[in-house]
């Protein structure tokens, strides 16, 4: 993309934040949404056949895919007898004029690693259950992601899109043959089963008010996010801080309350 | 990664941890600033097994010229770990979880800083670990904002970082390895800036109840204050030096890293 084009865009960019700020200090969002209320959220699962299960969220205009590939792996030499999970996500740059194609970069790898901590942390997958043979073979859950559409609050997107497939996902019927280990194609095993399910819920402050589920503008406006991942038993298994403001710890508390109470209502879709 | 340990083992018995700790003590903590005489700012900061060095470089031009913002400083944060600062050899490459520690810990700092005082420019911080026990990105970060102080930077407050959570079914200040390795842990790391205990880094990773959050981000502030005594201490120990060297105009030591 040209330069100029870039600078322009940033300066609409820095323009609408203001409208942004601007609103919320009135006690308003620019699309009239409250401030705790989340865009409408559809969820799609099954969107491809050879996955071992995935699903298709949008919220709003944000638009995620998540795909869940279950390979046989090696374990981590401490622990022999456990499988694993990966989280990746790619931010396509068919998802915005701002993503570029190139390995992750810092936003990348930070959204995989909180939606991994609050997936592994939740202990909603048994990594004893997924052992194949100690100390040689164990399943590894690959959770992939892609943006189709960014218009902000790709954290909480993701989550749901990860936890979506992951509801879906089988284990494949395997063949051992010795030392090798070949998946029979098409056919499975058993569903991987979630004992939890954890959902991760982002609330972004804005000129010093707390708002939930932030779209691409509002976020060019915010001063820091929090995201809690939580479970339907009462347990937070993941809690991550970005932006360069700052959270008073009852600001952090009305956080901790809104994941709650926004999780059980998400839960209820998947 | 695996967090299977023992699950006998006792981790806080009559009061008393592992290590022989109470559950709101810290490791022994030692600062030290202006360690490195072609920085602008450093620190050497040791937390328990915990070894770190940190430099500020900046604010210095930043490049290429298309990441300068007109309005405000750029923070560059670059945590990383030596290759024998962990039991098994680190991979030199710098790899996911440095790169998030990275980002926020440069996050956490933006808020201490007057960055729009400094338009264009980038601050470079850069954090090496030596030794490892659990609990490093809060080292990394007590110990940069002791180096940006050291370089004069202008700030609003310190940052002030310590780890806190769980072990053993209860909740503790500053965990080490044997400790975040146990069955039931649970780990946050929390950066403050003391004077208005405003959270400008949280993270959380385990299996936590809200109550239990509530007496956690108690023990927490209070084990940043306690850090942030520390860090000023050593700030002042350096000054002290430094003005007893100009009252003796010969020693060559008071030339360099003042005044810019």
């Amino acid at each position: 993309m040209e330069k100029v084009n870039e600078m322009a865009a940033d300066i609409v960019l820095d323009l609408r934040a203001d409208k942004v700020v601007e609103s919320v200090k009135q006690g308003k969002r620019l699309d009239g949404r409250k401030f705790d209320e989340y865009r409408k959220i559809t969820i799609k699962h099954n969107i491809s056949e050879n996955a071992d299960g995935s699903a298709r969220v949008t919220l709003g205009e944000t638009d995620v895919i998540a795909g869940v590939k279950i390979v046989p792996g090696d374990p981590f030499p401490d622990s022999p007898k456990e499988g694993s999970i990966s989280v990746g996500i790619e931010f396509l740059p068919l998802a915005s004029p701002l993503f570029e194609t190139g390995p992750p970069g810092s936003e990348e790898t930070e959204l995989a690693r909180v939606v991994d901590r609050g997936i592994r942390e939740s202990k909603c997958i048994d990594f004893g259950e997924l052992c194949i043979e100690e100390g040689k073979k164990v399943w590894v859950a690959y959770i992939d992601m892609y943006t189709m559409n960014d218009d902000g609050n790709l954290f909480d997107a993701s989550s749901i899109a990860a936890l979506a497939a992951l509801t879906q996902a089988r284990i494949p019927k395997l063949e051992i043959e010795g030392d090798s280990y070949k998946i029979v194609k098409g056919e499975y095993a058993k569903k991987l089963g979630l004992a939890r399910k954890p959902l991760l819920c982002t609330t972004t402050k804005i000129a010093g008010h707390l708002v939930n589920d932030a779209c691409f503008a509002e976020e060019k406006a915010m001063e820091a996010r929090f995201s809690v991942a939580t479970t339907e038993d009462g347990y937070m298994s993941a809690y991550q801080k970005g932006g360069s403001g700052s959270f008073t710890a009852k600001e952090i508390d009305e956080c901790i309350d809104l994941a709650f109470a926004k999780a059980k209502e998400i839960r209820k879709l998947l | 990664m695996s967090k299977k340990k023992d699950e006998t083992i006792e981790y806080v018995k009559n009061g008393k941890r592992l290590d022989g700790r109470g559950l709101e003590e810290l490791r022994p903590l030692k600062i030290e600033a202006g360690v490195l005489s072609r920085a602008d700012g450093s620190c050497a900061l040791e937390w328990g097994q915990n070894k770190v060095v940190a430099a500020v470089y900046g604010p210095r031009e930043a490049l290429p010229k298309h990441i300068q913002n007109p309005y405000k400083a750029l923070v560059n944060f670059q945590y990383r770990m030596a290759t024998f600062s962990v039991p098994d050899r680190k991979n030199p490459r710098p790899g996911r979880r440095e790169m998030e520690i990275s980002k926020i810990s440069g996050e956490a700092l933006e808020k201490a800083i007057f960055l729009e005082r400094f338009p264009n420019t980038t601050i470079d911080v850069f954090v090496e670990i030596l030794d490892s026990n659990a609990g490093t990105r809060v080292a990394a970060l007590a110990a940069a904002s002791v180096a940006l102080a050291d370089a004069g930077i202008p700030m609003r407050d310190m940052v002030s970082a310590v780890g806190v959570g769980k072990a053993g079914g209860e909740v503790i200040l500053d965990l080490n390895k044997d400790e975040e390795d146990a069955p039931d842990a649970v780990d946050i790391p929390l950066a403050i800036l003391p004077r208005t205990e405003e959270i400008v880094l949280l993270q959380m990773d385990g299996l936590l109840r809200p109550e239990e959050w509530k007496k956690a981000i108690a023990l927490g502030i209070k084990g940043c204050k306690q850090v942030y005594g520390v860090q000023k201490e050593a700030l002042r120990k350096k000054y002290l030096e430094a003005e007893k060297e100009e009252a003796e105009p010969n020693t060559e030591a008071a030339a360099h890293g003042e005044g810019e």
